[in-house]
């Protein structure tokens, strides 16, 4: 029972990662008709905001203090950061929360490239057949990649979660077990959390406002809404940005979990992709869903009992999963007709 | 029944083919192309671009998982080389079958649907392909390091033959030709003249016409009571055969196998290839195999002396700064200059380079009509 239940608690923060990819791609899907290849690495450029923020924030003021002479018999350097000697114990508290801190930053900066990004490309695309959309945006993934890595080197950087989602949380305790048995790491039980939040966001958005009507308006039928007066243009622009900012967001903050490096965006593209596939081209609802599921599945497949019994299955459970969903319900588990169909 | 000729044009370019195949080292001398390891990489990545060309150019599938049969028939050839014989003929038919084999298991399941779907599928197959070789087919792949040739192998055909490498680690030849330098390259350039012969007789037979049918209205044909999932299935196997020969060839040249041959970006350097130079036309593919693979080498050669030197007429602070610029583009960072490529040729010339040289040929083809009509003008 522990066992399922860690399984389980394991596969959602990797399955909020999946679902908040998934549905910004389903969003460029549904709005624009646009499959972007280019969304993965918008998923690192948000991570690498955090990478640059905690860099800004940990500029340090470099001082010689000549009452101490260190082991060489030099003067002591004594290296503070600004935000420190400006700021005080609010700039310590600042840096420790470099990570939720620089999503200030990044909401502004990936709305910003989401919309240099529409109207300047991806824009000339709507009425290209969706091989060369596929292309452009693969060819500016490679292109974004290639100057994060220019940027910030090709290995990793770890980014440290606050001191205090540091730990780990005895998630048996909580709901009534022994102690000891269902212990999780903190940062992803707020990662988890996080994704349902921006879910939730995302829906309210699109559910309860003007806005968020037209636009819904304007992926049932966009000629229609065109011809009630409505820009839709304009509203889809802001769309994707919106889409761009949530997977910025997703990377970011999944940063202290696994360290980024300018390719790790698409190695989440592609698994985005198969959810996207797998909930049903065009389906908010499936998206979500189906990202939860894959990753409480992978983490599952990952399991030492079940790999003894099926080797390497871990590596390969979600693309199975999406060939048996396809070879049975061919749209996916909430996909509708004619959607996305060609 | 049909014959095994050509119509004129189709002789004329077979013909050229061969010629600038066989005459390689000579013409690309000036280019400074003229090397073996080179020009062997031309004709490998032409047929794989060739086949590649079969199922995109002509159905309009888009496949992004191709680098999969890719490294399955380098892995294959590696395996005959280890297994059977140091001749590269067992290796590279062997790596053409399983290159179709897997073809056809992967495009069954992946031609139920179409459009962006089977983009998708595709991918996942291939990055599922490149996964497992590095996991759990370490047996069969060698993981990380790459499947390699040993000393101790069994090479029971050539054992059989009596044919003893001795205390050296053996490279493939044919019948006693070895297969590295120029008669390497003279192997994989008449295999790919056999190839682009055979793109031609698909390109113009009632089989070719129907895949142009299914790219050009699947729905009609569907509407007509034709089933077009055979047809895709076959050119989906044909050029996952193509792609198999190809990897073959690679390990033929260099017998090395590494599951990096299969990742995805792999997928996307072909797809660029045959946009490049003009997917849906013959010659399209292998030019823009040449081309991408030509600067590919060019490019990742460049570093900071190179350039400096380069940009040694300008003054100090202009040198360096078109130096810092420049140099994010080649050597280490050829692969930004490939996604700019990649960009810039889809959004301005979607036809690729061959729709660049029809215009180009239009206009001036127009300039000249222009001149005459004008001289006649004035002339009257």
């Amino acid at each position: 029972m522990d066992a399922i239940l860690l399984q389980i608690l394991n596969g959602l923060d990797k399955g909020g990662a999946y679902a908040l990819i998934a549905l910004g791609l389903t969003i460029t899907f549904g709005t624009l008709g646009v499959v972007n290849f280019a969304h993965g690495a918008l998923f690192m450029l948000g991570a690498f905001c955090a990478v640059s923020v905690k860099a800004l924030l940990s500029l340090e003021q470099v001082t010689e203090d000549a009452t101490q002479l260190t082991a060489w018999g030099t003067p002591l350097e004594v290296r503070v950061p600004y935000v420190e000697s400006w700021f005080g114990d609010f700039g310590t508290v600042l840096l420790d929360y470099s990570v939720p801190v620089s999503i200030l930053v990044a909401i502004p900066v990936m709305l910003l490239i989401g919309v240099v990004m529409e109207r300047g490309l991806i824009r000339f695309f709507y009425k290209r057949p969706h091989a060369d959309q596929i292309l452009v945006t693969f060819g500016l993934a490679i292109v974004l990649q290639e100057i994060v890595k220019g940027a910030f080197g090709a290995n990793p950087i770890p980014q440290p979660a606050p001191d205090v989602a540091k730990g780990m949380i005895d998630f048996g305790v909580a709901v009534g077990m022994d102690a000891g048995n269902v212990v999780y790491p903190m940062w992803r039980l707020v990662y988890f959390l996080f994704s349902v939040a921006v879910i939730a966001g995302v829906f309210a958005f699109l559910q309860f406002t003007t806005f968020g009507m037209v636009v819904r308006a304007g992926m049932a039928d966009r000629e229609t809404v065109g011809l009630l007066g409505i820009d839709v243009d304009r509203r889809f622009t802001i769309v994707f940005g919106i889409a761009a900012m949530v997977a910025g967001l997703a990377g970011l903050m999944y940063t202290p979990i696994l360290s980024p490096d300018y390719h790790m965006g698409m190695d989440f593209l592609v698994l985005s992709f198969v959810v996207v596939v797998v909930g049903g081209m065009g389906s908010l609802p499936g998206a979500v869903a189906a990202g939860f599921l894959l990753g409480i599945l992978q983490s599952f497949a990952s399991m030492n009992e079940v790999k003894s019994i099926l080797p390497g299955i871990d590596q390969i459970i979600i693309y199975l999963i999406a060939v048996i969903i396809l070879l049975v319900r061919p749209r996916g588990l909430m996909g509708r007709k004619g959607v996305m169909e060609h | 029944m049909r014959t095994l000729t050509l119509s004129r044009n189709d002789l004329i370019l077979l013909a050229g083919y061969t010629l600038v195949v066989l005459g390689g080292p000579i013409i690309m001398a000036p280019l400074g192309a003229g090397y073996p390891d080179l020009l062997q990489k031309f004709v490998i990545f032409g047929i794989f671009a060739v086949g590649f060309n079969i199922l995109f150019g002509l159905t309009g599938y888009l496949s992004f998982g191709h680098a999969a049969f890719l490294g399955i028939g380098s892995y294959t050839a590696v395996w005959s080389f280890k297994l059977l014989t140091m001749n590269p003929l067992p290796a590279i038919v062997l790596a053409t079958l399983l290159g179709g084999l897997f073809a056809a298991v992967i495009g069954y399941i992946c031609l139920r649907r179409t459009g962006i779907y089977f983009s998708i599928l595709t991918l996942a197959f291939a990055q599922m392909s490149y996964n497992l070789a590095y996991s759990v087919l370490t047996p069969i792949t060698n993981g990380e390091t790459g499947l390699q040739l040993v000393q101790s192998d069994p090479r029971i055909l050539d054992a059989a033959a009596g044919r003893d490498y001795g205390a050296v680690l053996p490279s493939s030849d044919l019948f006693g030709i070895p297969m590295n330098g120029y008669p390497g390259f003279y192997f994989c350039g008449v295999v790919s003249i056999v190839c682009f012969y055979l793109a031609i007789r698909i390109f113009r037979s009632p089989f070719g016409l129907m895949l142009r049918a299914i790219k050009s209205n699947q729905n009609r044909l569907n509407y007509t009571g034709l089933n077009t999932q055979p047809y895709a299935l076959a050119a989906f196997v044909v050029s996952g055969m193509y792609a198999g020969l190809a990897g073959g060839l690679l390990a033929v040249v260099d017998p090395l196998a590494g599951a990096e041959r299969m990742q995805w970006t792999a997928s996307g350097e072909v797809v660029l290839m045959t946009i490049l130079g003009g997917a849906g036309t013959l010659l399209g593919p292998v030019i823009g195999a040449g081309v991408i693979k030509y600067f590919e080498n060019i490019f990742s050669a460049f570093n900071e002396g190179i350039l400096m030197a380069a940009f040694d007429f300008l003054p100090e602070p202009i040198q360096h700064l078109m130096v810092n610029v420049t140099s994010l583009f080649v050597g280490e960072g050829w692969h930004l200059t490939l996604g700019a490529l990649f960009m810039v040729i889809v959004i301005f010339l979607p036809g690729g380079l061959m729709e660049g040289f029809n215009r180009l040929s239009a206009l001036v083809a127009g300039i000249v009509r222009g001149r005459r009509d004008g001289a006649s003008a004035r002339g009257a």
